[in-house]
């Protein structure tokens, strides 16, 4: 198939930035978006400019280091999926695709479709953890059973890849589908619970404090999230910091 | 420098870990203070041994390609990680478990190190436990676990198939934590580019900030290297996109010996190649062959039938079918060690038996498993005579609720839906056993360089077992480095801070400084990636799934002529004092062309089958592999010439008092 790319440049976080066009033919549907790119880059380095630049890594969708606005879609138009899973079959001859970088305060630019997500370390730096040393020397593994349902429940709150598409999708840009997917699976296992009110506070501020905006529960994020993360964490996560309030 | 010598402990087998680690010298906590250790590569290994370290007092400097530590390949690992708890009651031991290991390792690892590996695993489970992993339960709320290929106990503990993640996730969180307490230094965009070597010892690294270019020095009492493995010499592979061997090649070229390059993994289960402008290929859990069973049509004009689209893989019977593992190994069926299913896929494949349209894919059917798990669960359901329909929708259900996310990920790729159609596979490079040459201690032959993890050699032997890469990087992150390191480190306890002004410094940032300029000045007309397929390709062709004399020899020379051609003929846009990734790639590229032909080499003096090395001239009669213990019971480990082709081999011999050696056998 025959596309037409429309492409965000910029040259580093301080340039200015700017739509280029880019034509691009005998795109197979078999092929991934991604090196749908590859094949992009390969004509734009013999023609000598300058390849575009994307974040990826794994592409297989666990990594977590693909992003793109993809026709104003975190990962683009399929549901459950990271970009490098997105294929070309889901895309008809003729059409036009417009390709932007994830854009939030939080994420400022570093070069053409590359934004900086940090912000997400320092919010998992300030609490993401339970305070255990790996010495190894801890209780037997079975020594607490837990409740398969609750185990089930962490474990989906856990498969959170950290990509920001929940922010890339939200209206404000706030990063509470990420913060509550972390604060959730400890709040909802033993081991997590002894340090649950130090955890919410600290990671919420530290969210606060990267300029992330607040939920005004439009739900794009839920949406959006190539894992399905539950709009459920965002409201277990008010109810974990109103209750740390409330213990001070 | 350049000693071989291993330094397993004396005494009985089970006794020497716990002798050794009461025989170590420590640090006292306020000297730890003033030691620094840097640790490149945040992986399972990485990741674990950097929080662990600092835990106990160090000051600790990670550095990561990626933009987070969490984003290491480790993520992707699906299946699982064993552990010889014996929580089924299934008979399983230490014991068992090294025993094995070994023996799926063909052979070719150290009986110290893999008792050890097998001795911790148990408390792996306690740690991750402990730091909140979500490991699958039973209703019963106990763990639940798994088996998985060349093995006959259950010893395998998941997180649905993203074990990977959540591992790495609970040793980021742990990394997360020390960082918070200011005891870790994270750099993230950063490349290590050479290591630095004061009077014999590594004493830091020059590494590059990936988005401003800077070339900055890093200096540290020891420097870890956990920076996974190279099967991205093949540029097609499971590996990320960014796994390179960079950090061990440099390491390499400053002295580390590197042992059995060879030895590379081509996993079973990995989706086919679907046309030339594949980046990737992507794995499908070996935990799909507890309940897949693997097949090709029986005779030839069916397989072309089904190549050209005439008939459906669902319109053969049974009978009509090769369910090519349970004939050739009865025993372990579908369940038999990764070498083995893969090349028994190529060679019905070579035969003409393949199933797509390149002729290079095998079924993986669930067809039976539905069935059965339909019918456990109408009975346990209380469904008295239910139909085939229902029976069917029951055992998805059952299906989905095990493997769901990897049907979901076949499905988005091959756009074809793998509970009604079987799954098509093929072999793939996933893992490399070789690795930096380390001893007991995990120390390379470079006084205070370590090695870890997926980069180092240690426990696989030819061949790693499934669900043990886990096991091994985080064994050796969390609970040996950290012992073993403090070791070397008592001696540095007045050493002082290192400086980063010293000649030595000097030279190496400028021996970086110049290898970019001469990719950056390079007037060529090639991309990075033309070179590094075309590497890919004799990598695959002659060195891949089955090796003879005849093409490894022509595989030397083509790498080396290729090498030749990119130091002339690349081709780098923009600059090299910014965000550049064609840049990083063609460094990458470039040390990928000298482990090509090492790699090459080393297969070609290697003049027997073992594990997942298998030389054509070296079979049993029957196709299966055949070892040669009298003379290739050693590790080979190279040293560093200058070219590869110059490199020498040093023998270590490995010495087996534990296990009988015998001739590897599935049926």
């Amino acid at each position: 198939m025959n596309l037409v790319l429309k492409i965000w440049r910029q040259e580093n976080a301080e340039a200015k930035g700017k739509m280029v066009e880019y034509p691009m033919s005998n795109v197979e549907g078999d092929m991934s978006f991604l090196e749908m790119l590859d094949v992009l880059n390969e004509d734009l380095i013999n023609k000598g400019e300058e390849p575009v630049a994307f974040d990826h890594d794994c592409r297989e969708g666990i990594c977590g280091t693909c992003s793109l606005m993809i026709n104003g879609e975190p990962h683009g138009p399929d549901r459950l999926i990271t970009t490098c899973q997105l294929h070309m079959r889901k895309f008809n001859d003729g059409d036009t695709i417009v390709i932007e970088p994830f854009r939030a305060t939080a994420f400022p630019i570093i070069k053409d479709l590359v934004v900086d997500r940090d912000a997400f370390e320092r919010i998992q730096q300030a609490g993401g953890y339970i305070s255990v040393n790996t010495s190894g020397n801890t209780v037997d593994a079975n020594a607490i059973p837990i409740e398969k349902d609750k185990a089930d429940e962490a474990m989906d709150a856990a498969t959170c890849i950290g990509c920001g598409a929940c922010v890339a999708a939200c209206k404000n840009a706030s990063a509470m589908l990420f913060t509550s997917a972390k604060v959730s699976q400890f709040a909802l296992l033993p081991q997590g619970r002894v340090e649950a009110t130090d955890r919410v506070m600290n990671m919420v501020r530290q969210m606060d404090l990267e300029g992330f905006g607040n939920c005004t529960n439009t739900g794009a994020c839920e949406v959006e999230c190539p894992k399905g993360i539950s709009l459920e964490n965002i409201a277990r996560m008010n109810r974990e910091y109103m209750s740390a309030i409330v213990k001070g | 420098m350049g000693s071989l010598e291993s330094k397993i402990p004396s005494g009985p087998l089970a006794e020497k870990w716990t002798k050794h680690k009461n025989e170590i010298d420590l640090v006292n906590p306020a000297n730890k203070r003033n030691i620094d250790v840097i640790v490149v590569g945040t992986g399972l290994a990485g990741g674990a041994a950097a929080a662990t370290l600092a835990e106990l007092g160090y000051n600790v400097k990670t550095f990561c390609y990626q933009d987070s530590p969490r984003r290491a390949h480790s993520i992707s690992a699906q299946g699982g990680i064993n552990a010889s708890k014996n929580y089924q009651g299934d008979g399983d031991s230490d014991y068992r478990l090294f025993y094995d290991t070994v023996k799926g390792g063909d052979y070719r690892s150290r009986e110290a190190n893999v008792y050890r590996l097998a001795e911790v695993s148990g408390n792996i489970i306690d740690q991750c436990v402990a730091q909140g992993v979500p490991f699958a339960r039973e209703y019963g709320g106990l763990l639940d676990n798994r088996s998985f290929g060349g093995v006959l106990v259950s010893r395998t503990f998941y997180a649905k198939g993203q074990t990977g993640q959540q591992l790495l996730l609970g040793a980021y969180a742990a990394m997360n934590r020390q960082i918070n307490r200011g005891k870790i230094k994270s750099y993230t965009r950063h490349e290590m580019l050479d290591l630095v070597l004061i009077d014999g010892k590594a004493r830091g690294i020059i590494a590059r900030d990936l988005v401003t270019g800077e070339i900055e020095r890093h200096s540290g009492h020891a420097v870890v290297l956990a920076t996974g493995g190279y099967g991205n010499v093949f540029f097609l592979s499971t590996n990320a996109m960014g796994s390179n061997v960079t950090a061990a090649w440099r390491a390499h070229r400053r002295g580390a010996y590197f042992a059995n390059p060879c030895y590379t993994q081509i996993h079973p289960t990995c989706i086919p190649v679907s046309g030339d402008h594949q980046s990737k290929l992507t794995l499908m859990s070996e935990s799909l062959r507890n309940d897949g069973r693997i097949w090709v049509p029986k005779r030839l004009e069916d397989a072309q039938a089904i190549r050209e689209g005439k008939i459906r893989p669902t319109e053969l019977s049974g009978d009509e079918r090769d369910y090519f593992l349970e004939r050739r190994y009865p025993a372990f069926g579908n369940l038999v060690p990764r070498d083995v299913a893969s090349r028994a896929a190529k060679e019905r494949c070579d035969a003409g038996f393949g199933v797509n349209k390149t002729g290079e894919a095998v079924y993986l059917d669930f067809a039976a498993a539905i069935q059965r798990y339909g019918e456990e669960k109408a009975l346990t359901s209380g469904i008295k005579d239910p139909d085939k329909a229902t029976i069917t929708q029951l055992g998805e259900e059952v299906i989905e609720a095990k493997y769901g996310n990897l049907f979901q990920m076949y499905e988005k790729i091959i756009d074809e839906n793998p509970y009604k159609t079987p799954m098509m596979i093929y072999p793939a490079v996933h893992y490399t056993m070789g690795g930096l040459w380390v001893d007991y201690n995990l120390q390379t032959t470079i006084e205070g360089c370590y090695c870890a993890g997926e980069a180092n050699f240690s426990d696989h032997g030819a061949n790693r077992l499934g669900a043990s890469a886990l096991m091994q990087g985080l064994a050796d992150g969390y609970f040996v480095l950290p012992y073993t390191i403090g070791d070397y480190l008592s001696d540095d306890i007045r050493t002082g801070p290192i400086s980063t002004d010293s000649p030595e410094f000097e030279a190496t940032e400028k021996a970086v400084l110049e290898r970019i300029n001469k990719l950056m000045n390079s007037n060529g007309t090639r991309s990075v990636d033309y070179y590094h397929k075309k590497l890919g390709k004799i990598m695959w062709n002659k060195c891949g799934m089955s090796r003879n004399a005849e093409d490894l020899k022509s595989a030397i020379d083509e790498i080396a002529e290729l090498r030749k051609d990119f130091w002339e003929n690349v081709k780098i846009p923009g600059k090299e004092g910014q965000f550049n990734q064609e840049l990083e790639k063609a460094g990458r590229v470039a040390d990928f062309l000298e482990l090509g032909e090492l790699f090459a080499k080393d297969a070609l003096e290697r003049n027997e089958s073992c594990g997942g090395h298998f030389r054509e001239e070296y079979q049993t009669p029957e196709g299966e592999a055949l070892r040669d213990d009298e003379n290739f019971k050693y590790v080979a480990a190279w040293e560093f010439k200058g070219e590869p082709s110059e490199a020498v081999m040093h023998k270590e011999e490995l010495v087996f008092e534990n296990i009988e050696l015998k001739t590897r056998s599935y049926k």
